[in-house]
């Protein structure tokens, strides 16, 4: 932290009490995860040792209640539904905050920034619900059954669309206005400054929010169990129904036992592979990317 | 220059307070309390119950949580819970825990209302389940292909539904699987050309306010409350209170209160069956 | 590139991007406007106020959303004071590619990836079970704060670190202390961020279904303290929807309490951020 002394005697108690909080706070928020990581392979470890690793995604099928454990069609269910909604979404958000900022009267501008923040806390049963309800039996009309891999995808987009939005809107909020102004004074259009300043400024923060909306996408359970139809099979086309990781550990462990709950831990585990698989990924990008300007 | 109030700080401080007051306030003293986990299809019913029981007993808690009928029945094992709730009978393993029968439900299965077919068999049935028949008009209806919704895992339903039709699990060939049955209810309302198996008592409320769906008879028998009540109707399943030992004191008083004809309106609310006599 | 052709990229991306925002726009609207048709009719003074009846068939919503306000304000009251000061040290105290700054946003970028019945599942062993809270309102809201971090956190340092060397360099060079400069200058300037955060957290909590129903439960009483079960709107609508036969209208009026509360708390916090701004900072 930049002080106005080196001098160590002379840094105010205040400093010393502020610098000691927050490491302390911060290192309870890092030590979270190592908390929800134990605990996930603690409850799983009794799959683990009596079906083994390896069975995961050598079995036949899923059938837990006949011994038989593969997870592999509910993953590629998992990450086909995360990466159709995030490619859908990532450009709507990010071109909507663009739109509040440079596009819309302000008026306009205002509102539609408080229509997307209410969207960011409907409850993920009012998404599913509508979706059951409303969604899935408009697909079912034009390709049956309905529950499916794209109404899982227009659910998830629906619901991470206003994370990715107010993130982008906000890294855009601090672009300093003095590039702005520049960009206007060289004549610029609208749509260069956008592509040729903004976007590159703001690329971390951008990178931020679709990252955060694609965790939700990953951990979304309630939604993608009312839509996805939840046959475990591997989907072939966008109308095939899917089941997600979440949905099964949703739709299971209330009746599951024994080693058949600790086979749905470790598919708890898995997912968290899956995301630090991705997240790794956004942060080998980002790290490229980044100019550090601030600091 | 003065320091202005800052008005983000005024509400802080008067949220930290309520919450710390509110904080302050512990349970009523020498309260009894009964902890009720378990199926999530009982939990309203018992819910009701417990409401109920306070109003006639001054000084009680009944806390009523979901969960699911395997948590509820590894609740009471654990101590977490006094009593499980669980939407089917005790299983041979479970025989070291006391079970009581509180009310019976009955399955049911269901098509669109828009589905011109009044009636299927069994073998009709199991086929269509088994993926060997999958066009409506091979049991004359209409030239649509059939949508198979059917139950997830474990779910007492389904372990009924099997046990009925002498199938296994990795026998059906279903196009949907659903979790609860509201959300079967709903996937086949919005389909024309689906068939799934829901409890009687939704589908009858669901089926009576407007929804579109009919219910089958089984092996001619109607599907309605009147049938299950009578015993007749071949397929049904008992809810189950479900005790670590034998009940005693609070506990007891509550199992015999939904046991006894104080509560059949409650149950018959929920659409459930009561006991008899 | 030549007049003309500008001239059409300008429309061109002009039209898309409005294009998007409707797009956006629509199926809210429609939503909303499901919401409406379907539970207007419902919904009343006394539905907000009174308690359930008849497995919430009828009655109203009154205990539960007493403990779905009790459930939220413990989340951010445990959250905010720990997300900032947690941001605060990744933004002030470390630099941006030090390794334990990395660790810890890494690990938060993994949690906020988490299943949330994951975390209903892992809150019940840690606050129900081990820390002996049971099902209670207390136990709810701190699963949720563990949720609702990662959100904070990210978008609160990402505010922190936007905000110009220049700033800082001025504050130290005044001879501000370390405290005094977060509160006067960075904060101030931080805002928008640390409201979007604020936004994003609060509509997380409030619609979070899966965590709760294993840690504050499913009791409809009105609480009488922190440590009694409760459950939230977004709970209650889950049972009306999906376990009770013929909740369905007021599933639909519960969600429109829900969409109003959280208008009226956005409308309120923007409200409080523009004061607190304006009070802060030095005339121009």
């Amino acid at each position: 932290m930049i002080s106005s002394s080196s001098n160590i005697s002379s840094r105010s108690k205040g400093d010393y009490l502020l610098s000691g909080t927050v490491r302390l706070l911060a290192l309870m928020a890092g030590g979270l995860l190592l908390l929800v990581v134990s605990f996930l392979i603690h409850e799983s470890w009794p799959a683990l040792q009596h079906i083994g690793f390896w069975r995961f995604f050598s079995d036949p099928d899923w059938y837990p209640t006949e011994d038989s454990y593969q997870l592999t069609p509910m993953i590629w269910g998992t990450i086909w539904a995360t990466a159709g909604s995030v490619l859908l979404a990532s450009p709507l958000g990010i071109l909507s905050a663009l739109f509040c900022h440079f596009y819309a009267p302000p008026l306009l501008s205002r509102w539609y920034r408080r229509m997307v923040e209410l969207l960011a806390g409907i409850p993920s049963v009012v998404f599913g619900f509508w979706g059951l309800v409303v969604l899935v039996p408009l697909i079912g009309r034009w390709h049956p059954p309905g529950p499916s891999l794209l109404a899982g995808i227009l659910i998830l987009t629906l619901m991470i669309i206003p994370t990715i939005m107010l993130v982008a809107h906000a890294s855009i909020a601090h672009v300093p206005v003095a590039y702005i102004h520049s960009a206007s004074a060289l004549g610029l259009s609208r749509w260069s400054m956008i592509w040729h300043i903004i976007l590159p400024t703001t690329k971390v923060g951008l990178l931020t929010g679709i990252l955060l909306g694609l965790a939700r996408a990953l951990g979304e359970t309630m939604a993608v169990l009312m839509v996805c139809g939840n046959v475990v099979r591997t989907p072939s086309h966008l109308f095939d129904p899917i089941r997600t990781l979440t949905a099964n550990i949703a739709l299971e462990m209330a009746y599951a036992l024994g080693d058949h709950r600790a086979a749905l831990f470790v598919s708890g585990l898995l997912l968290m592979g899956l995301v630090v698989l991705f997240v790794s990924m956004a942060e080998g990008l980002r790290h490229r990317n980044t100019y550090v300007a601030t600091k | 220059m003065p320091r202005a109030r800052n008005p983000a700080t005024v509400f802080l401080i008067c949220l930290f307070c309520v919450c710390a007051l509110l904080g302050q306030f512990p349970a009523e003293a020498k309260e009894e309390q009964l902890v009720i986990t378990g199926s999530s299809t009982m939990a309203p019913l018992v819910s009701e119950m417990g409401k109920r029981f306070e109003s006639l007993h001054t000084g009680t808690r009944i806390d009523v949580q979901a969960g699911g009928s395997s948590r509820g029945i590894a609740d009471v094992l654990n101590g977490l819970a006094d009593i499980g709730m669980a939407s089917r009978a005790l299983k041979a393993q479970e025989n070291d825990l006391y079970g009581v029968v509180i009310a019976h439900d009955g399955v049911t299965v269901i098509l669109h209302s828009n589905n011109p077919i009044q009636a299927l068999t069994d073998d009709q049935i199991k086929g269509i389940y088994i993926g060997v028949i999958t066009n409506w008009k091979t049991v004359g209806g209409l030239d649509a292909p059939i949508t198979v919704v059917n139950k997830a895992e474990g779910r007492s339903t389904l372990e009924l539904f099997l046990h009925y039709f002498t199938l296994s699990n990795r026998d059906i060939k279903a196009h949907v699987v659903i979790g609860d049955n509201e959300q079967g209810i709903k996937t086949v309302a919005g389909n024309p050309h689906a068939i799934g198996y829901v409890s009687i008592g939704t589908a009858q409320y669901d089926a009576t306010h407007g929804v579109p769906i009919r219910l089958l008879p089984l092996r001619n028998i109607p599907a309605t409350l009147k049938t299950v009540r009578e015993g007749t109707f071949p397929l049904s399943r008992p809810l189950t209170l479900v005790t670590k030992s034998s009940p005693a004191g609070l506990m007891k008083i509550f199992i015999d209160f939904a046991r006894s004809s104080q509560v059949h309106d409650l149950i018959l609310k929920q659409y459930f069956v009561p006991l008899q006599g | 590139m030549s007049r003309q052709s500008r001239h059409v990229q300008e429309y061109g991306t002009t039209a898309i991007i409005w294009m998007a925002a409707t797009m956006v726009v629509i199926p809210f609207l429609w939503l909303i406007g499901d919401l409406l048709w379907n539970g207007w009719t419902h919904l009343s003074w006394s539905f907000v106020f009174s308690a359930p009846q008849n497995a919430g068939r009828e009655g109203g919503i009154g205990p539960i959303l007493m403990s779905t306000m009790l459930i939220v304000g413990v989340c951010m009251g445990v959250a905010v004071p720990m997300g900032l000061g947690t941001a605060l040290f990744l933004s002030e105290y470390t630099r941006h590619d030090h390794v334990l700054g990395r660790l810890i946003r890494g690990s938060l970028d993994v949690l906020a990836g988490v299943p949330s019945i994951v975390f209903g599942l892992f809150g019940n062993a840690l606050f129900c079970q081990a820390l002996g809270l049971g099902f209670s309102i207390l136990s709810g809201g701190l699963t949720l704060a563990c949720m609702v971090l990662p959100i904070l956190i990210r978008t609160a340092e990402e505010s922190f670190r936007a905000i110009s060397r220049e700033q800082r360099l001025s504050a130290a060079a005044l001879g501000l202390s370390q405290p005094t400069t977060i509160r006067t200058i960075l904060l101030p300037a931080a805002m928008p961020g640390l409201l979007v955060g604020g936004t994003l957290g609060l509509g997380r909590a409030f619609a979070e279904t899966a965590a709760l129903i294993f840690t504050s439960g499913y009791v409809d009483r009105m609480p009488e303290s922190l440590m009694d079960s409760g459950r939230s709107l977004a709970v209650h609508i889950y049972d009306l929807a999906m376990n009770v036969a013929g909740g369905n209208p007021n599933a639909f009026a519960t969600a429109l309490v829900l969409v109003g509360l959280l208008l009226i708390i956005n409308l309120f916090s923007s409200w409080i951020a523009t004061r607190w701004t304006s009070l802060n900072q030095l005339p121009a």
